[in-house]
């Protein structure tokens, strides 16, 4: 409503405002890891370490590290374009992780323990160590369920830590750049979705149907006349209507 | 105790679609109205054109009184309970908020199903263990409050039958109007066209579909944007034609409309001579009791069923205006499911317009085709629309070509993600003896009362024309250069439903009807229902037109009979 006052504030909003620095952020958000910090490889997260252009709010690092190598071949970087990773899909899991999805952060935090031990146990090396035809193996092991009960200790079956992963991947590559994925609007260009607009004239759909609609490169927030207020917020209620 | 409020001339709860309709009426007839409603005021500044927030994360910036009131679902009394979600949401204009608008008249032959399928095929053809009734009266009866619907908020549409002349631009199967909507259908896209003029290669009769939204500016709101995020989402100019921006500030401008949001109605109170009183209701951990000389129950079908069995008293033991047992019977979800999807070889353009900008064929439903070889009653609305999103693109259907991640998948959306196309075939659907709503005996809402449960599921009838229909869709769709074609299976359990009718029933006879024919209690006179929950049958259309026609034409009879009913 037109005098809504903000309810919800984002470490992320907080952090803008403020402009903390970002070593006392991650310090103060750090939780407690159960992926050992031994076990990370160097090369690919650390790469991975060096893209991220800003603190992380949920994921530690070492999560956001290994998060990031499955995203890469959920949505791969290929001859046909940019993939999760340029996406910064991460990006978008880890804030809505500190807001909108706060209720997934156990699952990340079990999940992704899970998948680094049952790489480990299955493979004999950390995901990041193995070559891409071998992480994808881990991965068809892990979304068909094959992972599940192999000591890796997955909560529940493999397949469900899979499905959500991919989920938040997909709403990262493909979502609205407000909530920090889809960055350059990658997402969009690789389905050829023209972009978010208020109006579309009939000459706007004539253009598009003669391929000459130029994309509208902007997020819905960058229109002044909507409420940002409760963009962030959670709610675990889908509605759809008809 | 609760706080005992002013009284007030009626009560409506809910100001939702049926109930914010309602209150017009009443409220130009000189009675003083007040609107309980369980959600907030939204406005056209929360409605950004936002995938995340309105179709993955359901509308945060919204009250979610119904998320803790889900119903459990079972498909038969021998089987266990699951629980979904609710599909309905909480606020000034409700569910109107973010429908599809599609806005279509019944066919005459939903008031008539018993007599007009005994006559044409026999007695034997009506399907077996079915409840289903004729109306209390036929289309003639509504056709003035669709018209009055039509006007008062505004419905575009292509007019196929005025006043028995027969206009091949619009759908011929329709019943006769008495004029031309008020403005000109929603425009179409080069998808639509290729639709149309394939389905009159064979020999069908395509006509763009009626919807309550602005095809030009109307009553000083602008006309549709085809944005894209109509679907499940608010409209950012108003043209979506919602209770909200239509109805209630009409009757808030009378000075006899006092809208309460954040109210949650826990009961209705009656006296010792079985009169409804008034209700209580709790708002910001208070609890109020608002007097009035008149009850109006307005909340959606499961909920209007569910406050009546809560509202037990000495005179109604088994719950209001359930002597008879009767509320919660006659339940059914419309058959909206059991869709076609099909892949193109070309892209679509469907990225901007609504899903109530569309091609329907109705040479399909109700009983516009004949039966006689057939083994079922009734039909299906084919219905093609321009409606995408970039993250439910993403989630398309493979159709068994690519898996659902990995650079195969991503080779596989970049090229189709235009190219795919759902089809939302509703059908004909029939309340059975098994199929009804209760209270749930061990799932309770967030306040602690029982939620209800919904023991249903789509019978023979049912999945046979949804086998029909989809026939027909994959032939429509094929005929239209679709190389890949996948359809859903025909029906099983009803879960919870936007198009959920019955429970609280509309009919002469009180032994197997809640409401009488202008939509009050048979046991309780001074308690109105509006809302699907007092239809019979669903047709083959959407409900929400036939909710706001039914709605005025109670709160009109109310209006023109105010002594007897209210004293």
């Amino acid at each position: 409503m037109a005098d809504e006052k903000p309810r919800v504030i984002t470490r992320r909003e907080i952090l803008k405002g403020a402009g903390v620095a970002a070593a006392a952020v991650s310090g103060a958000v750090a939780a407690p890891s159960t992926v050992a910090p031994s076990t990370v490889a160097p090369s690919a997260p650390a790469h991975a370490a060096a893209q991220r252009a800003t603190p992380l709010e949920a994921l530690t690092a070492q999560e956001a590290d290994l998060l990031d190598l499955i995203t890469a071949r959920l949505i791969p970087s290929d001859a046909l374009g940019p993939g999760a990773r340029e996406a910064q899909a991460v990006r978008y899991v880890d804030r809505a992780l500190a807001g909108a999805l706060a209720s997934s952060r156990d699952a990340y935090r079990s999940g992704l323990a899970a998948f680094d031990r049952y790489c480990r146990m299955s493979r004999g090396k950390p995901f990041a160590e193995l070559a891409p035809v071998d992480q994808d193996s881990v991965l068809i092991d892990v979304e068909t369920g094959a992972a599940t009960g192999a000591g890796a200790g997955f909560a529940g079956s493999s397949a469900q830590f899979f499905a959500m992963v991919l989920n938040h991947t997909r709403q990262g590559m493909f979502g609205d750049p407000y909530y920090g994925g889809n960055a350059n609007f990658v997402g969009w260009d690789l389905l050829g979705y023209p972009g978010v607009r208020t109006q579309v004239t009939a000459a706007d759909q004539q253009a598009l149907e003669r391929n000459q609609l130029k994309p509208n490169r902007r997020s819905a927030y960058d229109n002044e006349m909507f409420n940002k207020a409760t963009a962030s917020a959670a709610s675990e209620g889908s509605h759809h209507a008809d | 105790m609760p706080i005992r409020l002013k009284d007030t001339d009626v009560v409506v709860i809910g100001l939702g679609m049926a109930g914010g309709t309602a209150v017009l009426p009443l409220a130009q007839a000189g009675i003083e109205v007040v609107g309980l409603e369980a959600g907030s005021w939204l406005t056209r500044r929360d409605f950004a054109p936002d995938e995340l927030r309105n179709n993955v994360r359901g509308w945060p910036m919204a009250v979610h009184k119904t998320d803790g009131e889900a119903p459990t679902v079972r498909p038969n009394s021998s089987s266990p309970t699951t629980r979904g979600g609710h599909p309905m949401m909480n606020g000034v204009g409700g569910t109107g908020l973010h429908y599809w608008a599609q806005h279509w008249r019944l066919n005459p032959w939903d008031f008539k199903v018993v007599s007009e399928t005994t006559r044409r095929y026999g007695a034997s053809r009506i399907p077996r263990g079915s409840t289903v009734e004729d109306w209390p009266f036929g289309y003639d009866e509504l056709e003035p409050y669709y018209d009055k619907i039509e006007y008062e908020v505004g419905v575009s549409g292509q007019a196929g039958n005025v006043n028995g002349k027969i206009d091949a631009r619009g759908n011929k199967f329709e019943a006769p109007r008495r004029r031309e909507y008020p403005m000109p259908p929603l425009r179409w896209t080069a998808f639509h066209d290729k639709m149309a003029a394939t389905a009159r290669t064979l020999g069908w009769h395509p006509f763009p579909g009626p919807a309550a939204i602005n095809s030009r500016p109307y009553q000083n709101r602008s006309g549709c944007m085809y944005h894209g995020f109509c679907n499940t989402g608010g409209c950012h100019v108003d043209a979506k034609n919602s209770t909200n921006v239509t109805t209630i500030p009409r009757a808030q401008a009378t000075g006899r409309l006092k809208v309460v949001t954040h109210a949650i109605v826990t009961s209705i109170e009656v006296d010792a001579q079985s009169r409804a009183v008034g209700v209580n209701y709790l708002a910001d951990n208070t609890e109020y009791f608002q007097p009035a000389k008149v009850v109006l129950l307005a909340s959606y079908t499961y909920e209007n069923v569910r406050l009546l069995l809560l509202s037990k008293s000495k005179a109604f033991p088994r719950g209001l205006a359930n002597n008879h047992g009767q509320v919660g019977r006659h339940y059914l979800s419309h058959h909206q499911g059991a869709g076609v999807s099909a892949l193109f070889p070309f892209d679509l353009k469907c990225w901007y317009g609504l899903p109530a900008q569309g091609v329907a064929v109705d040479n399909w439903a109700d009983d516009n085709f004949d039966h006689a070889g057939l083994d079922f009653v009734g039909g299906g609305n084919l219905w093609v629309m321009s409606d995408r999103r970039p993250i439910a693109a993403s989630g398309m259907n493979t159709f068994g070509m690519a898996p659902s991640w990995g650079s195969q998948w991503k080779a596989f959306v970049k090229e189709n993600a235009d190219r795919s196309h759902n089809a939302y075939i509703q059908k004909t659907t029939l309340p059975y003896e098994e199929n009804y709503l209760d209270l749930d005996p061990e799932v309770k809402d967030p306040l602690g009362f029982p939620v209800i449960r919904i023991t249903a599921e789509f019978k023979e009838n049912e999945r046979k024309i949804a086998a029909f229909c989809q026939d027909k869709m994959e032939q429509w769709y094929r005929a239209a250069g679709a190389v890949q074609i996948q359809r859903a299976p025909v029906g099983g359990a009803m879960t919870a439903s936007t198009h959920a009718y019955g429970g609280t029933r509309m009919g002469n006879n009180a032994e197997t009807n809640v409401v009488d024919r202008w939509g009050f209690a048979h046991e309780v006179p001074n308690l109105g229902i509006v809302g699907a929950s007092v239809m019979g049958t669903s047709g083959a259309h959407n409900p929400t037109h036939t909710v706001q026609a039914l709605s005025w034409r109670t709160a009109e009879h109310l209006a023109k009979n105010w002594k007897q009913i209210a004293t």
